[in-house]
């Protein structure tokens, strides 16, 4: 918990004969005002690999991206797609990835199908409008103007233009934000079997566990650095379990057993711990010898959540220590 | 858009038949769902650039490798993208009423206004009848409000929108994203242009464009000069709204100074050789010299270099200035 940044060994979870698909090193965007968005991000993405970059808002993340889609040029460092400079090569590059930016720039008086019929004008090889309504599932909306939509459909709209053109690479920029659960799990879908189809996929997003439920790897971004990376699992391994649990006003948490390491707020509790099963077993012993009562008692491994949490915590700290 | 059915290995009717026909297939079976796991198949097989094993690929079905070949319609062409861009653009000018009205019917308005004005000023110098100096000046007008106005506004509400950042994430070029953007327009323009000068020629007892192609070559010129300029406009506007006020400068300029209304020849001379370098003025002279002649060579030459002048700087400002993006 201490150093500030570390990257995780990471076992190639890929079946990966070749190059990497997306290549990032040592990149640096600054914006006009001075404030460095993008300060030294580093991260290789695999073929069929699916890759998701998280952080808080203000992280980096659309920055990082929008240099990854070549719409802007870094400062500094280097960025490959698919072996080619996705700014300088744009005609090289753009053919074969799909974008969707975070949020989405549809003409509002055009009609469903007509947004999809400009782009796909503008698409080698694109997928016939009905179907790639239909893979979001607008396909009864076609006809409706496109300001009428509601947040979670224009996301949907927006989802089938990135895959007008059945793109190798997919860049999805916080794909889900404005859609409720059910659309949600439906691009979570839809998205997994683009990935299980070969389909290399690039993503943000805030919604921790949805990188954790598709992420073969992730990266956390915080003010513009990559501070972990690794699988989901090699993540959350490396992170304290949480016990917590109120104690009945008549009982002090000093007559917790000090081996607990306990960290209370007046009645309730918190232990981290990286050993779970053993300390929960001493503190339910002790509660059962004391014949004490723990109240909203919560005991839970590492979540990506928690690493999350912590390490915006820590930076937080090691910010104002600095 | 339609496309020749072309997809292999799909499985469940992608490859068969209309988008239509697909499309409610899969409603019926999952409803709104996504529904793709099929079709997704399909990213790979194209990716390894010929159908899966003992799949036969239909020889009309390009692999990634195979996009030069010119005769399939599955690979995006310049003239492909400007043609979707143009007509999505036309769609948008047909539902936007306010740039309808100042695309048609202004230039018609001001005819019939300048005209009024035009009567109190002695034309005799510059061998104009008042009905010509109208429809010079028309023309003029046409260009000035469907062209520049018209597509500052467009650029900049397309910027705003977004619009122009997501064109970007795909094969557009940039020059054919904002050519494609002024097509619509272009059309409208050359149109009534061509409308005024039947209309000036059959019933109002103008001459026939007597040098035809320079007539063309300036309303040419001028299209392509304010269609730069509008863009290089929009780089400093923030909303559509705010358009009308941006282009107020080069509007009174060339209102006043480019012959637009008053011919230069009727303007004390000095005041007149200086208005001669105003961005649009090169155009109106070309154009009345195409129109109604009397305009020695060498100031046609001058007023053709002024033109083309202004488009390059115009093109310049647009590539150093114009901005894809909102200001955040």
């Amino acid at each position: 918990m201490t150093e500030p940044s570390r990257t995780l060994t990471r076992t190639p979870s890929w079946n990966d004969d070749s190059d990497p698909v997306i290549e990032v090193d040592e990149l640096r965007r600054a914006y006009s005002g001075g404030f460095t968005a993008v300060d030294g991000v580093s991260f290789s993405v695999g073929r069929g690999e699916l890759f998701a970059l998280l952080g808080t808002n203000g992280a980096g993340k659309t920055s990082t991206v929008e240099l990854l889609e070549g719409l802007a040029r870094p400062d500094s460092g280097e960025v490959r797609v698919l072996g080619h400079d996705p700014y300088r090569e744009r005609a090289a590059v753009r053919p074969r990835t799909g974008v969707m930016l975070q949020e989405g720039g549809f003409p509002s008086d055009l009609t469903v199908a007509e947004t999809v019929r400009m782009c796909a004008g503008c698409t080698s090889g694109a997928r016939p409008a009905g179907e790639a309504l239909e893979m979001v599932g607008l396909g009864r909306r076609t006809k409706v103007r496109v300001k009428q939509l509601s947040g979670g459909e224009r996301r949907r709209l927006d989802l089938a233009l990135a895959l007008l053109g059945r793109p190798e690479v997919l860049f999805l920029d916080e794909p889900t934000t404005g859609l409720d659960a059910e659309g949600r799990r439906d691009t979570w879908d839809l998205v997994r079997r683009l990935r299980d189809g070969g389909t290399t996929v690039l993503l943000t997003t805030h919604y921790l566990e949805e990188a954790e439920s598709l992420a073969d790897r992730l990266a956390i971004m915080h003010r513009g650095k990559i501070v972990v990376s690794g699988t989901p699992a090699e993540v959350t391994t490396a992170r304290p379990s949480h016990i917590r649990f109120t104690l009945p006003p008549h009982v002090p948490a000093g007559r917790l057993p000090l081996s607990l390491r306990a960290a209370a707020d007046g009645q309730r509790v918190e232990i981290r711990t990286r050993e779970l099963q053993r300390d929960l077993g001493e503190l339910l012993r002790w509660a059962e010898e004391s014949d004490v009562n723990l109240g909203a008692l919560d005991a839970r491994s590492a979540s990506l959540e928690e690493a999350f949490l912590d390490i915006a915590t820590e930076h937080a700290e090691a910010a104002e220590a600095a | 858009m339609r496309r020749t059915p072309t997809e292999t290995g799909t499985g469940t009717g992608t490859g068969t038949g209309t988008e239509m026909a697909t499309g409610m297939g899969m409603a019926k079976e999952t409803g709104t769902r996504m529904s793709t796991g099929a079709v997704v198949t399909g990213d790979t097989e194209r990716r390894a650039g010929d159908g899966p094993g003992g799949r036969p690929s239909r020889p009309d079905r390009p692999g990634r490798e195979a996009d030069t070949d010119a005769a399939t319609p599955r690979t995006s062409t310049p003239s492909g993208r400007l043609a979707a861009l143009g007509r999505a653009e036309f769609t948008l000018l047909l539902r936007n009423k306010t740039a309808l009205f100042s695309a048609l019917f202004v230039p018609v308005a001001t005819i019939a206004g300048s005209k009024v004005s035009l009567d109190r000023i002695d034309l005799g110098k510059s061998g104009l009848s008042m009905v010509e100096a109208a429809l010079i000046g028309g023309l003029g007008t046409v260009l000035i409000m469907a062209v520049y106005s018209n597509l500052a506004a467009a650029y900049t509400a397309r910027r705003e929108d977004l619009v122009l950042k997501r064109l970007r994430t795909g094969e557009a070029s940039d020059a054919e994203i904002l050519t494609g953007t002024a097509l619509p327009a272009a059309t409208v323009t050359l149109v009534q242009c061509g409308l005024l000068v039947a209309a000036g020629s059959l019933f109002l007892d103008v001459s026939a464009p007597r040098r035809p192609e320079l007539l063309i070559a300036g309303l040419l010129i001028g299209t392509v000069l304010l269609a730069a300029l509008a863009a290089a406009t929009s780089a400093v506007t923030r909303t559509v709204e705010s358009a009308q006020i941006t282009i107020m400068p080069l509007f009174l300029i060339s209102v006043l100074g480019s012959g637009l209304f008053v011919p230069l020849d009727v303007l004390p001379e000095k005041v007149a050789s200086v208005f001669e370098l105003l961005p649009l003025s090169g155009v109106m002279t070309l154009i009345r010299a195409g129109w109604v002649g009397g305009i020695e060579a060498y100031d046609v030459l001058g007023a053709a270099l002024t033109a083309l002048a202004w488009t390059v700087l115009g093109v310049f400002a647009v590539r150093r200035w114009f901005r894809w993006e909102p200001r955040r």
